[in-house]
């Protein structure tokens, strides 16, 4: 079987979905790619069952808020145990219409990991069998780790950065 | 997983299932969490999980938070073994920070990370014997986490929520008495351990209660994203002290068990031999610790390396830095980094995003607690409501890391 690596992922990925997966890289060795929301199941599916790749444990799912550009980035990091390699996909939605398909179809253990998130940060991932918040109380009406709901009073005047020449 | 559950038709008069609330504060649960299970006399025909009980918004929290305020959070995390939280979170802002420890440093984070997961399987093991009616051997075996507490209290003066590391290192070198204290425990927990698994391994009773019970394939557990020992007794050899190691794993010598059916009893000897193979990680840690410098246990790192507390009362310069550096003024690279470590329930992962501000802009625990457990509810249906409690207990669920 021949080795799978960072560049040699990227060479397939790159044959399978072109400009469809972008944004390259390698931070602290852990490849790093971006794709679009229509094709997250495709690029998630082939990660996970193509030879040369065989991603085939999800390790985590999880978001992150970047108000200034009005996007929310979903995270897949996932694991080829076989060779020791690591990967992270990211999709970038709009804030707005936070919805994307949902990777239970692939893997059982997306399945509590996209409530969290969910409940976190308001992704609705479409097709998911039980789309409940998971960790917060059902009555909570915003989605707490958006980084527009404050974890303190922001009238608190110890921790402004200004005070601390930023 | 069974799925035989009896077939009724409309006007049988013994159709009718029990509603039964487990949880959330059940004594069999272990923590704070609830199942609602439909029974049919004693056998589960459908079961919810429902946990958040104690869910303390520690990824908000973290936002807000300097590297060095955030130890405790991790501390609260798995709280059975909450050194291998800290070491975790430090080696990962030093992963962040490009800083390289001693050697001294990582061997003593072996002694430290090795011990806790002794504490952990220890409560896991004794626990689940516990819960077969085992009473003695839990009470047996579990006297030695109160000399594992001590072993910590005397490396860093506390007993549960440690705090034991710094970035680069340990805030001080580990005393005679600490090294004695480790010698003696290294002394006496393998003739417990072996008493213990003489009382059980072998006992009609306890085989009975647990092989062939709740059995996982590999596919499945791999399907539910399984770690640690859950997925080693599945015959998975999955472990990320060898995949990927840290902190000079790779120099050592050790065994991952795998077990082959994946059912209770598979756990439980999963756990056991990895108490073995930490007690032997820290015999050859103290050998290796021999033919390095004497009294290194940090890295020379000032910039993020807290100064000596006496220096902070007497020096100027050294509370300024201490201030500087617990209030997150010293920049750290933007960049975003996933680390993770081999917890006592699986991979504990932290995946770090900064941006250069004071605090991290996203922090995520990958706990393994929370994302093992998504399966207990699937794999309980069918099963007896008691062997669904020893399964509980087997799991090794800790409800600070289930909910954090």
């Amino acid at each position: 079987m021949a080795e799978v690596n960072n560049s040699s992922v990227i060479e397939l990925l790159a044959a399978r979905f072109g400009a469809k997966v972008s944004g390259v890289n390698e931070p602290y060795g852990l490849l790093t790619v971006e794709t679009t929301k229509d094709v997250i199941i495709d690029v998630l599916t082939y990660l996970k069952e193509t030879e040369g790749t065989k991603f085939a444990f999800l390790t985590d799912i999880t978001a992150v808020h970047y108000p200034d550009t009005k996007h929310i980035a979903v995270v897949y990091h996932l694991h080829n145990m076989v060779n020791k390699i690591r990967i992270r996909v990211k999709v970038f939605i709009h804030e707005q219409t936070p919805s994307i398909p949902t990777a239970t179809v692939l893997w059982n253990g997306a399945n509590w990991m996209e409530r969290e998130t969910y409940d976190f940060f308001g992704v609705k991932f479409e097709g998911h069998p039980d789309l409940r918040r998971i960790l917060n109380m059902d009555e909570l009406n915003v989605h707490p780790m958006l980084k527009q709901y404050p974890l303190e009073d922001p009238n608190r005047v110890d921790k402004k950065d200004e005070y601390f020449g930023r | 997983m069974n799925h035989n559950q009896p077939v009724y038709t409309d006007n049988d008069p013994q159709n009718e299932l029990v509603t039964l609330n487990l949880g959330p504060t059940h004594p069999a649960t272990h923590g704070v969490f609830q199942n609602v299970l439909q029974l049919d006399g004693e056998r589960i025909v459908s079961g919810v999980s429902t946990i958040g009980y104690i869910h303390r918004a520690f990824e908000k929290i973290a936002e807000h938070r300097p590297f060095y305020q955030i130890t405790p959070l991790t501390d609260r995390l798995n709280y059975c073994s909450s050194p291998i939280n800290n070491m975790g979170w430090h080696m990962t802002v030093e992963k962040l920070l490009n800083i390289k420890v001693p050697k001294r440093v990582d061997y003593l984070r072996i002694i430290v990370m090795e011990l806790a997961r002794i504490s952990d399987h220890i409560i896991c093991n004794t626990i689940i014997a516990q819960d077969t009616g085992a009473t003695t051997t839990f009470l047996y075996l579990f006297q030695f986490r109160e000399h594992i507490y001590e072993i910590y209290e005397e490396i860093c003066g506390a007993r549960l929520t440690t705090n034991i590391g710094r970035i680069g290192g340990f805030e001080r070198d580990f005393n005679d008495i600490a090294f004695a204290k480790i010698n003696k425990f290294l002394k006496e927990f393998p003739v417990a351990l072996r008493e213990f698994e003489s009382l059980l391994n072998r006992n009609r009773i306890f085989i009975d209660r647990t092989a062939g019970v709740a059995c996982v394939t590999p596919e499945d557990a791999l399907s539910y994203s399984w770690s640690g020992p859950l997925l080693r007794a599945t015959g998975v050899d999955y472990d990320v002290r060898v995949s990927e190691p840290y902190c000079s794993y790779d120099e050592f010598d050790f065994e991952v068990p795998v077990g082959t059916s994946g059912d209770i009893y598979d756990r439980y000897l999963v756990r056991n031999e990895e108490m073995w193979q930490s007690v032997s990680l820290i015999e050859q840690a103290l050998e290796k610790i021999k033919h390095e410098p004497a009294g290194v246990f940090h890295a020379d790192v000032p910039d993020f390396y807290l100064p000596a507390k006496e220096e902070v009362y007497n020096n100027m310069e050294a509370l300024i830095y201490h201030f500087k550096i617990v209030m997150g003024e010293i920049d750290a690279p933007k960049a975003e980094v996933y680390h993770a470590v081999e917890g006592g329930n699986g991979e504990l992962g932290f995946y770090l995003i900064n941006d250069g501000g004071r605090t991290p802009y996203r922090l995520h625990f990958r706990r393994p607690s929370f994302i093992n457990y998504s399966m207990y509810a699937k794999m309980s249906e069918g099963m007896l409501l008691s062997d669904a409690i020893i399964n509980m207990s087997s799991m090794n669920i800790i409800a600070g890391e289930l909910d954090a």
